[in-house]
C-alpha cells in the first residue's frame, strides 16, 4: 500500500500498542535545551531512573544566553543557574552538551541540521514547539512538554496517537522579493492558527523543490503557528546534499546505505492524504503580521481587516489585537512607525537570511529613531557570516552584530521590548508580551522586511526600498 | 507507581473567556527562567491580572472566586477555542494546576498544551460551540457554583443542565484507569525499546 512518509516513520519507530490505544513510539534524537529540561532531569532522579540511550539526546543552550555578554557568570544569577544546570545534568548523565565554548552553541534547531544529527526518515523530539523545523529533512519532528522530555530521557520512547497527514502543495516561482517566511505566513494566514490541529502538514510542489533547505527551514518551523505540531518535506538530493560530510553524517561505506534507507521513507506518488490544500506561488506577496497572532496577517499592500468583514468567531480577537496593537481596522499598515528591528531567531536567523539581507543592505543606514539588532542563530553561522565580512555590512548600516541565541523571538534573556515598542521582527511569534514588554508590540515579516523597516522606521515594502 | 483514577471532577468553576489564548499568556516567558516548577501557580496569567503600573486589572484570576480555588486547590477553568496553543512550555499548565484548577472544559485545546495537561492528571473537555457558549453563561450567572465533568459518561453538567463532553479516547482511558502518567507503561516495554532500537540503522552504533 502506498504510504505518507509520516505513515512509514510512524511504523519504522513503533515500539508496541499500549494498554490506553496510544502508540509507544521510538525517538531517535533527542534535543534538550536549558528552559525545559531542568525540571525533567529533577523527575529522573526523584524516580530512580537512568537515561536509557545517553548518545541519542543532545543539548545546547539558546534561550537564556545573553546576546551581548559573553562571559560568564552572566549578570541574570538565574541564567547562569539554569546553563550550569545543563552543564551538570548533561555531565551526570553522559550527554553530549554543545556549550557556549564550543563554536557550535545555538538554538537547537540550528544546531541539529548543522551538526547532521537532524536526518531524514527519524523521529525527533524535543521541549520546544519549533521542534518541527527539523522536518525539513524529512524527519517526523514534534515538541513535547516536560514530563514528556523525561519519558524520552527515561526509555527513548512516548506515548503518542498517529496524525492525519495534510499535504500543502505551492506551485511555481516566488515573485522577486517575496520568502518563505511569506510563503508559511500565507498558508497560516488562509489555513488559520489551529487550522492544522491533529494534522501534520506535508509541504510539496514545485517551489518547496526549488527551496534550499533552510528555507525549507523556516516554513517547517512555523507549522506549530498553524496549529501543526508537526511539519515536512520529503527528502530529495538537496536534503542529502546538505547533510553529507557533517559531523554526524553517516560516513563512507554507511553513507551510500543511508542515501538510499532515505529516499525509501519519502511519500510514494500514489499515497492518500487526508486532506489537501495547493497555492500557487505567484499568488504570493511580502506578507506582515497585524495581529497579536500569527494568523492575522495581509499582504504589505493590503488594508488590515474591516471588523465588520471577519466572522464573528474571529472577531474578538481582532478587536482584542487592534487594541494591543493601536492600529486601525481599514488602514494600511505599511508607513506604521517601528521603534525595533529584530533580525535572528529559529525561523529566520540562518546563513542564508543574513547573506540575503546583507545583499541589500551596502549604502543604506538604519533610521536614527530605530534600534536594530541582528543575532545569529548559531556560534557557526556567526563565523561563517564573519568569514564573509557580513558582519561589517549590517554594522556600518548601523545594526547591532549579536552573540548566539533566541534572543528578542522571546523574553528570557535581556534583549526585550520596552513599553509599547513596536518591532519588525523576522521571528515566529507576534503574542501579547511574547517580545518581553507587556504592552511590546510585534510585526512578523521576512527578514528583508524587517531591513527595510529598520531603515524607514516605518513597516515598509522591501521591494520599494530596495529596488528587488 | 499508583495513580488516583480521575473519573469525577466536581469544582468551582471559572470563566476564561476568549480563543487563542497562547501559553505566554498563561505564563510569561521570564516566568521560565526556573529549574523547578514551585511558585508558578501565582504568576499565572500574571501580565492580564497586573498592570504595567504594577496594579491589578480586572481579570477571573483576580476575583474572589479565583481566590477561593487558589485556597481550595479546587477549580474548573472554563475556557474558548485553540487554548494553550504556542509554545510547548509545560510551565502553562503547571502554573494552572498549582494556581488550584484540576479540570477544563473549553472548544479546543492545543495539541501540546492537552497532552501537558493530561500527563498531569487535569483533564481538558471539549463542549459543542453552542453547549460552552451555554456553560459559559451560566459560570457568568451563578459564580462560584460548581461544575462536574464526569469522565464515564462523558459529560459536562452544570446546575440541572447536562451536556455531552468529549475527550480524545486514549486520555479518557488513561485518566479513568489511574494510567495518566505514561512512565510505567513506558518502561514495561524495555525489551520492545530495545528491539526497535536494534532495527534503525542511526539509533543501533
Ligand atoms: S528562537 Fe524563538 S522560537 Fe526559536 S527556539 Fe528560540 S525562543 Fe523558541
Amino acid at each position: 500500500m502506498a504510504k505518507t512518509l509520516f505513515q512509514k516513520v510512524w511504523e519504522a519507530h513503533t515500539v508496541r500498542q499500549l494498554p490506553n490505544g496510544q502508540t509507544q513510539l521510538f525517538i531517535g534524537t533527542h534535543l534538550i535545551h536549558e528552559v525545559t529540561s531542568p525540571q525533567a532531569f529533577g523527575m529522573l532522579r526523584d524516580l530512580g531512573l537512568k537515561v536509557k540511550y545517553p548518545h541519542r539526546t543532545f543539548a545546547t543552550v539558546d534561550h537564556i544566553v545573553p546576546t551581548n555578554e559573553l562571559k560568564e557568570p552572566y549578570s541574570d544569577p538565574i541564567a547562569q543557574e539554569m546553563i550550569e544546570a545543563l552543564r551538570k545534568n548533561t555531565k551526570d548523565y553522559g550527554i553530549r552538551f554543545f556549550d557556549t565554548s564550543t563554536g557550535m552553541q545555538g538554538i537547537v534547531h540550528m544546531v541539529g541540521p548543522e551538526q547532521g544529527i537532524t536526518q531524514p526518515g527519524t523521529t525527533i523530539a524535543c521541549g520546544d514547539s519549533h521542534t518541527a523545523t527539523h522536518g525539513a529533512f524529512g524527519a517526523i519532528a514534534f515538541g513535547i512538554g516536560t514530563t514528556q522530555v523525561r519519558d524520552v530521557l527515561a526509555t527513548q520512547t512516548l506515548s503518542l496517537s498517529p496524525l492525519k497527514v495534510r499535504r500543502i502543495e505551492v506551485n511555481g516561482k516566488l515573485r522577486p522579493g517575496v520568502y518563505a517566511k511569506d510563503v508559511i505566513l500565507h498558508i497560516i494566514r488562509d489555513l488559520g492558527v489551529n487550522g492544522g490541529i491533529g494534522f501534520a502538514y506535508e509541504y510539496a510542489g514545485s517551489t518547496f523543490d526549488n527551496f534550499s533547505l533552510e528555507e525549507r527551514m523556516t516554513v517547517c518551523n512555523m507549522s506549530i503557528e498553524g496549529g501543526a505540531r508537526c511539519g515536512y518535506v520529503n527528502p530529495d538530493e538537496k536534503t542529502f546534499e546538505y547533510i553529507k560530510g557533517r559531523p554526524h553524517a553517516p560516513k563512507a561505506a554507511d553513507w551510500d546505505a543511508a542515501v538510499v534507507r532515505w529516499k525509501s521513507f519519502a511519500s510514494d506518488p500514489d499515497c492518500k492524504y487526508d486532506d489537501i490544500k495547493v497555492y500557487r506561488a505567484e499568488d504570493i506577496r511580502p506578507t506582515v503580521t497585524w495581529g497579536i497572532t500569527p494568523g492575522q496577517a495581509i499582504f504589505i499592500d493590503e488594508k488590515m481587516p474591516a471588523l465588520e468583514l471577519l466572522n464573528a468567531a474571529d472577531r474578538a480577537t481582532a478587536e482584542d489585537a487592534y487594541k494591543h496593537m493601536k492600529l486601525s481596522p481599514s488602514t494600511p499598515i505599511k508607513g506604521t512607525k517601528v521603534d525595533v528591528a529584530f533580525l535572528g531567531s529559529c525561523t529566520n536567523g540562518r546563513i542564508s537570511d543574513l547573506r540575503e539581507v546583507a545583499k541589500y543592505l551596502k549604502g543604506h543606514k538604519v533610521s536614527p529613531t530605530v534600534k536594530a539588532i541582528v543575532v545569529p542563530g548559531s556560534q557557526l553561522t556567526a563565523i561563517q557570516a564573519v568569514k564573509e565580512g557580513l558582519d561589517k555590512v549590517f554594522i556600518d548600516a548601523g545594526f547591532e552584530w549579536r552573540g548566539a541565541g533566541c534572543s528578542m523571538c522571546l523574553a528570557m534573556n535581556p534583549d526585550k521590548l520596552v513599553g509599547d515598542q513596536l518591532c519588525a521582527s523576522s521571528s515566529n511569534r507576534n503574542f501579547k508580551g511574547r517580545q518581553g514588554s507587556q504592552t511590546g508590540r510585534t510585526v512578523l515579516m521576512s527578514p528583508l522586511m524587517v531591513a527595510a523597516a529598520a531603515i524607514t522606521g516605518q513597516v515598509s515594502d522591501a521591494r520599494e526600498i530596495f529596488k528587488v | 507507581m499508583s495513580l488516583a483514577k480521575i473519573t469525577q471532577v466536581k469544582a468551582p468553576a471559572l470563566a476564561v473567556p476568549g480563543d487563542d489564548i497562547d501559553t505566554d499568556r498563561i505564563i510569561p516567558a521570564r516566568f521560565l527562567r526556573c529549574v523547578t516548577f514551585e511558585g508558578l501557580g501565582e504568576h499565572a496569567f500574571r501580565d492580564e491580572r497586573t498592570g504595567p503600573d504594577g496594579q491589578d486589572r480586572p481579570h477571573p484570576l483576580n476575583s474572589e472566586q479565583a481566590a477561593q480555588i487558589a485556597k481550595d486547590k479546587k477549580g474548573v477553568m472554563v475556557v474558548g477555542f485553540n487554548f494553550g496553543c504556542g509554545s510547548s512550555r509545560e510551565h502553562a499548565p503547571q502554573s494552572l494546576w498549582r494556581f488550584g484548577f484540576t479540570a477544563l472544559v473549553g472548544g479546543s485545546f492545543a495539541e501540546i498544551f492537552f497532552g501537558n495537561s493530561t500527563a498531569l492528571g487535569v483533564p481538558c473537555v471539549t463542549l459543542s460551540k453552542d453547549d460552552l457558549a451555554e456553560l459559559n453563561l451560566f459560570v457568568q450567572k451563578n459564580p462560584g457554583t460548581e461544575v462536574a465533568i464526569d469522565l464515564e459518561k462523558m459529560n459536562v453538567s452544570a446546575g440541572d443542565k447536562t451536556w455531552k463532553a468529549s475527550i480524545p479516547a486514549s486520555a479518557r482511558e488513561s485518566l479513568i484507569s489511574g494510567k495518566w502518567d505514561p512512565i510505567a507503561d513506558l518502561l514495561e516495554g524495555s525489551s520492545a525499546i530495545e528491539k526497535t532500537a536494534q532495527s534503525l540503522a542511526y539509533v543501533a552504533k
